[in-house]
């Protein structure tokens, strides 16, 4: 087995042992930080199919996880206050069936992720990464600017949503959720670098032309590949928003964005678990540091120096090789 | 019937004019010598035949389908597959990827590419990148097959291939023709090779075609004339 295939499998181990062992001990603050972990995980692992695997530099990967909390929080709060979100021309009412929120984030990340990308894409470079910033700071203003559901102060939804047969509020079942819904990401990216298209994608960023003549068109190839991203991005806002229960314009800042990105290049750009390892690393470094100073930050950015100049593979690149595996 | 249509062919880099009046004429089944020394325009009527330079004056009919305002991927798609100057695999993608990444629908599929060269078949996991020149040359020979082309075109397969590789890739060349309804464009310096495969032969001298007919009536006057050194 190979070194990478036994880093996932002790990876995902890790993140399964960990909270179980919290719950055993009644540290439910470490389940939290856990499931805050696993989340950040999946908004990383939807960039990292758009920057990974075809090289698409977003900055803005934070418009579709703010769209994401947002539909969360839209829909619960209706359902919370009674109160319909639409009535003509035809009703629509709030939810607090949290499958039908994930469903409705992954189709609203996903259409907005396919109008911004199929705008930004006819741009590379670093017009690529100003244009996709430029979008998620237009609905960073609206959410601001939208006293509806609470401008600037954001909308706290006071109780989690439901999923059938669980009870969300419990601190480990709400983590096993998030955590079987990491599962299936991963098994999806996995699966889709695999196929023709996901290959095809990566062959794009090696060499466009070539694409061409074997009768691929790299721009309908990124377009996909974004749309995926930020539906992937977008269900992790939606997670996030009800572990929280609370949603607000900074879901849209560019600072989220570099967080999403820091979790990609921590963790290994292009390695399907890489975001995972990044996620998780980010939030130990955050847990950690953030005791030892409030400006953690600051050594954050050291570390990040330090792996952008000498770990370009990420944590990842360090431990399983810089080679991109194929096992 | 004629597959392949270039008449009047005028292309530009920037302002400078690479090609000025080519003329060719490719049937179903048949193999054409692209031919001529360096710089004469070979590799610009290749990008031109496969649409990754526009022509600015004639016209490209291939399969009675005007190409004028189509883009490369459309070429691509309409049945012309390129086996490009240089290889240029997928370096990052293995030999199994580089082929099914360009599959498209048809008689040609990984079994059939690694009967054509077994050595794909052995190297199946292996990088692009780790393998040798020959090899790469097969694997771009392959995925240009793996497209389902109705047309391939060859830019300097056997160039910089140890001998006894280049024998390989010929003799893959001939399996072509005789097996399948193939049509194919081969650019090759090695008169004597393409004697073995092409049925016609067109030679370009300053971006025109002066010289176009059956590889037999090519006699040594006239490759003294526009092939010699």
């Amino acid at each position: 087995m190979k070194r990478e295939t036994l880093l996932n499998l002790g990876l995902m181990a890790a993140l399964l042992a960990f909270p179980l062992w919290a719950y055993q001990a009644d540290e439910p603050f470490l389940i939290t930080l856990t499931t805050r972990a696993v989340i950040f995980a999946i908004a990383g692992v939807g960039l990292n199919f758009a920057l990974g695997f075809g090289g698409l530099v977003s900055f803005g990967h934070a418009a579709f996880f703010g769209l994401g909390g947002y539909a969360m929080g839209i829909l619960a709060y209706h359902a919370q206050t009674y109160t319909p979100l639409m009535e003509a021309p035809f009703l629509i009412e709030g939810t607090k069936s949290m499958p039908v929120i994930w469903l409705v984030a992954v189709v609203i990340s996903a259409i907005t992720a396919l109008a911004v990308g199929a705008l930004s894409l006819r741009t590379t470079g670093v017009y690529f990464i100003m244009i996709t910033l430029a979008f998620a700071q237009m609905f960073y203003y609206f959410a601001n600017s939208w006293p509806t559901y609470g401008g600037e102060d954001g909308l706290s939804i006071y109780i989690r949503n439901d999923f059938p047969g669980l009870n969300t509020m419990d601190p480990i079942q709400f983590y096993m959720i998030c955590y079987v819904i990491l599962a299936l990401v991963l098994g999806f990216v996995w699966a889709a670098a695999r196929s023709p298209f996901g290959l095809m994608l990566g062959a794009a960023r090696q060499n466009e032309e070539r694409v061409q003549a074997v009768g691929q068109t790299p721009y309908r190839l990124y377009l996909v590949a974004f749309t995926i991203s930020g539906a992937i991005t977008g269900l992790a806002g939606a997670l996030f928003a009800d572990l929280n229960r609370f949603v607000s314009p900074t879901m849209f800042a560019w600072n989220m964005s570099g967080e999403i990105m820091i979790f990609v290049i921590l963790g290994g750009v292009g390695r399907v678990f890489g975001p995972v390892a990044g996620a998780a690393l980010f939030i130990l470094l955050e847990h950690m540091l953030g005791g030892l100073s409030e400006f953690w930050h600051v050594y954050l950015g050291a570390i990040l120096l330090g792996v952008v100049l000498f770990a370009r593979g990420g944590l990842y690149g360090l431990i399983a090789g810089r080679e991109v595996a194929h096992d | 019937m004629s597959l392949l249509k270039l008449s009047h062919i005028s292309a530009f880099y920037g302002p400078s004019q690479a090609l000025f009046d080519v003329h060719l004429d490719v049937a179903e089944g048949q193999v054409v010598a692209l031919m001529g020394r360096n710089g004469m325009g070979k590799s610009t009527t290749v990008k031109v035949i496969c649409r990754m330079l526009k022509n600015r004056g004639g016209a490209v009919v291939f399969d009675g389908q005007d190409m004028a305002r189509q883009p490369s991927h459309k070429a691509a798609q309409a049945g012309i597959g390129l086996v490009p100057e240089g290889r240029r695999c997928f370096a990052q993608l293995t030999v199994y990827e580089n082929l099914i990444a360009a599959a498209r629908p048809g008689e040609w599929d990984f079994a059939k590419v690694s009967e054509l060269f077994p050595r794909l078949a052995e190297r199946r996991d292996q990088l692009a990148s780790s393998l040798s020149g020959g090899e790469q040359q097969m694997l771009a020979i392959g995925r240009a097959l793996m497209t389902n082309p109705r047309l391939l075109i060859l830019d300097e397969a056997t160039e910089g291939l140890a001998p006894v590789v280049r024998q390989e890739i010929w003799a893959a060349i001939a399996r072509l023709k005789a097996e399948t309804g193939l049509a194919i464009i081969v650019i090759d310096k090695s008169i004597k090779e393409l004697a073995t495969v092409a049925d016609k032969a067109v030679i370009l001298e300053k971006g025109k075609s002066v010289w176009s007919g059956d590889f037999t009536a090519l006699t040594p006057e006239i490759t003294d004339q526009y092939l010699g050194v």
